[in-house]
């Protein structure tokens, strides 16, 4: 079957999915399946560009996810009133001595010549740097925590609109994806992923304990908005009015045009990076790319930077990746760094991606949607299945409780069978890269 | 008298802790690097392995208890042990069979195998939590303490006590007799000898008659051993949770990798690395360094080097610094 029919029947096939579940379920689960599928489908579009493109296995996407959703924080969260002057000066003061300091011991590295007195050099200036950085550090974390803990204790964000945070989330990550690059991406490719791992588990342990910057574990709520709120629109004449001329009821009217409304906001995003991913992959430097992940020696031999080539496409799809988590965190409203867990987060998203078919824009997309459809669909029928299971044990059985109680955690068996039928069975995915 | 106090601060909290822990480390990392050594690739689902071994002793030592057999003196997940290793191996021989034993016969990238274990990854991980459930388990039986900081304290008239759990004995004796086995398995016998064979060129043991599945099985049977046993004692010391054992693989591929992957050696000596420089680091020293201190040199704050919760940057950081200058690991390690 040609690529022309058999990618908008998976696609329709897909739709058909969601739809059903519109009908047998509700309107409300389809929708927020769909929406959190268009941000699903972008983040494994993200991966897509650095394992598919570019053979770079970056297992820390839970990383680059997060500091998306801290960058709504950090731009949309009105500023806490006198945190900036009771301390967060000092902490960014603190943060530029830091970054000095390691700048200063790589300068170290680079100027002074191989032998003992170099690694005394860079010794004394990272233990020195350290403490000074502490002795900044501390006192202006403390003061700023200390304001009204209960509701803030942070420095606030900039109090900017909230879809502004969605490129600045992938700036975000772009930067930590451009340090980790620098150290990261000479290393072999089982070390890449370890490191990625490590980079990952790192970004959330910061966000859960530093909560000066977005409260840690205390989360962030209500984040503002970029559609207006079910209540207001229930209360304006105008879109009651406008709601009953379609016969629709206040209530559902609001939500139904909200939940659209980020599906239309998504879609917009995914359309725009989808396009960008073709025509990268089309351009010259997406046949560079691929050259190089079939051989990298060829690549080398024909005189391309490799390593240079690989830190671009590792920022870029970290980038995507980030302002995937942007806007998830603006889709619910709040940010609980306790909520990211690398199963979710990093691995189903590989999941999408080899199941789509790794290289193939269209089967990232593609990918995205499915597994995130089976990943809500699988708890339910998972329970059906363990009732089913119980209903033919005793009456008042403990296993049979037991199974039902855990119903929910089939949803990672049936990933990773998922995940090794189709290596097995299908290894270049629903949509093979052509 | 201070300074003696300042040794026993020390080593109560840093140091017994950091030996047993490293000793868990260097049980999970022998794992991860024999599975690189034979199978040449890095296992991801080592830590979810661990835990499903930790489940099954925890299964059967509820039964032994139930059944009002418990090991006296000692915790009764010790004689439930074999049980755990051999439905482990068991579990593992069959994933070998069913999964990689395919990708070996292709001679699959090493990378497609790793994302195959990311599978394997997951389906342990659901098997541990439909089985026993995320939750926390406590399995550690018998007695508490080999000595009591009270006890130290009125037998030395230190104003420090140092207290040695129980399971922190257990873990240091048991990981000596493992590695004790496992090196004399490796080294004088001749499965252990046709395995290093196998694990330092490929084609020169396939030419002299080496049968390649056996020598998988045989790595299978032991990676089962040692990562039930890693996880039981991790298990006793700690407690039991499935996630902490899938972040244990941060930690233990650290260890490996430092060590210098494919090498048992380097993975043992990676694993105290790995647990000395976490728990120094992470450790409020406030204490020993007012023993230290003159009088009028007292601290008030904690002397703490980075919150606890920073431990894998710990890891991570000595991982990445490793790997930039020695990207073989301290003991010579082979690159695929």
């Amino acid at each position: 079957m040609s690529d022309t029919i058999k990618i908008p029947l998976l696609f329709g096939f897909v739709a058909l999915l969601i739809i059903a579940t519109g009908f047998l379920q509700s309107w409300n689960t389809a929708i927020l399946i769909l929406n959190m599928g268009l941000i699903s489908a972008i983040m494994a579009l993200g991966v897509n560009l650095q394992w598919g493109f570019a053979g770079l296995f970056n297992i820390g996407v839970m990383g680059f996810v997060a500091l998306g959703g801290l960058a709504t924080v950090l731009i949309s969260m009105p500023p806490t009133p006198g945190a900036w002057s009771a301390g967060g000066y000092r902490i960014v003061l603190a943060l530029v001595l830091g970054a000095a300091t390691i700048m200063g011991a790589v300068v170290v590295w680079g100027r002074m010549g191989r032998g003992r007195a170099r690694s005394i050099a860079i010794l004394a200036i990272l233990v020195a740097g350290f403490f000074i950085f502490r002795w900044v550090f501390d006192p202006g974390v403390d003061a700023v925590e200390a304001i009204s803990p209960a509701t803030t204790g942070n420095l606030g964000g900039l109090g900017l609109p909230v879809l502004l945070a969605w490129p600045i989330g992938g700036v975000l990550a772009a930067g930590a994806a451009w340090i980790i690059g620098k150290t990261a991406l000479g290393l072999r490719s089982d070390y890449l992923a370890i490191a990625t791992l490590g980079i990952a588990e790192i970004v959330i342990a910061v966000l859960k304990n530093e909560d000066w910057l977005a409260r840690g574990v205390k989360n962030v709520i209500g984040i503002p908005r970029p559609l207006p709120y079910e209540v207001d629109l229930q209360n304006s004449a105008e879109f009651v009015g406008l709601a009953s001329n379609l016969g629709l009821d206040p209530v559902t009217a609001s939500t139904l045009y909200v939940k659209l409304g980020y599906g239309v906001l998504f879609a917009s995003v995914l359309i725009i990076i989808l396009a960008l991913a073709q025509l990268a992959l089309r351009s010259p430097w997406g046949r560079l790319m691929r050259a190089i992940r079939d051989n990298e020696v060829a690549a080398e031999a024909m005189g391309k930077d490799v390593k240079r080539r690989h830190l671009q496409v590792f920022i870029l799809g970290s980038a995507i990746c980030g302002i995937a988590g942007a806007m998830m965190t603006t889709l619910d409203g709040q940010l609980t760094p306790g909520t990211y867990q690398p199963l979710r987060f990093t691995f189903l998203i590989w999941v999408m991606v080899i199941v789509g078919g790794s290289g193939n824009n269209w089967g990232a997309v593609l990918g995205g949607f499915l597994i995130w459809f089976l990943w809500v669909q699988v708890e339910p029928i998972g329970l059906l299945l363990m009732s089913g299971i119980a209903g033919l044990l005793p009456e008042g059985s403990a296993l049979g409780a037991h199974l039902i109680d855990s119903a929910a955690h089939m949803r990672l068996l049936t990933m990773g069978v998922i995940l090794i039928l189709v290596l097995r069975f299908s290894p270049r995915g629903l949509i093979p890269e052509r | 008298m201070d300074i003696l106090n300042a040794i026993v601060a020390l080593s109560n909290f840093v140091l017994v802790p950091a030996v047993a822990y490293g000793s868990q480390l260097a049980l999970g990392a022998l794992g991860v690097t024999l599975i690189y050594g034979i199978l040449r690739f890095s296992n991801f689902a080592h830590g979810d392995t661990m835990a499903f071994g930790a489940m099954l002793t925890i299964l059967t030592t509820w039964g032994l208890q139930a059944m009002g057999i418990t090991g006296g003196p000692l915790p009764t997940a010790l004689l439930a042990l074999p049980v755990g290793i051999a439905g482990t191996a068991a579990l593992l021989l069959a994933t070998d069979r069913v999964v990689y034993r395919f990708y070996r016969r292709q001679k699959a990238a090493p990378v497609i195998l790793v994302i195959v274990s990311m599978g394997v990854m997951f389906i342990m991980n659901g098997l541990v939590r439909i089985i026993i459930g995320p939750g926390d388990q406590r399995f550690a039986d018998g007695e508490r303490f080999i000595i009591t900081a009270r006890e130290f304290k009125t037998a030395t008239g230190l104003s420090e006590g140092l207290a040695i759990k129980t399971t922190q004995g257990i873990t240091v004796v048991s990981a000596v007799v493992v590695v004790a086995l496992l090196f004399w398995f490796l080294n004088r016998t001749r499965t252990g000898k046709s395995m290093r064979a196998f694990s330092d060129n490929e084609d020169l043991a396939l030419l002299s008659g080496i049968n390649p599945e056996k020598v998988v099985t045989y790595t299978w049977l032991i990676v089962a051993a040692l990562a039930t046993i890693a996880g039981v004692l991790y298990g006793l010391d700690k407690s039991f949770k499935p996630f902490t054992y899938f972040q244990l693989l941060l930690p233990i591929f650290a260890a490996a990798i430092v060590g210098g992957l494919g090498n048992p050696l380097g993975a043992i000596a990676g694993g105290f690395v790995i647990a000395f420089s976490e728990l120094s680091v992470t450790y409020a020293f406030k204490k020993v360094v007012n023993y230290l201190a003159p009088e009028n040199l007292q601290v008030d704050a904690l002397v703490q080097l980075l919150s606890t919760d920073y431990k894998f940057a710990v890891s991570f950081s000595i991982l990445i610094i490793v790997l930039l200058f020695k990207p073989t690991g301290l003991f010579e390690g082979k690159s695929v």
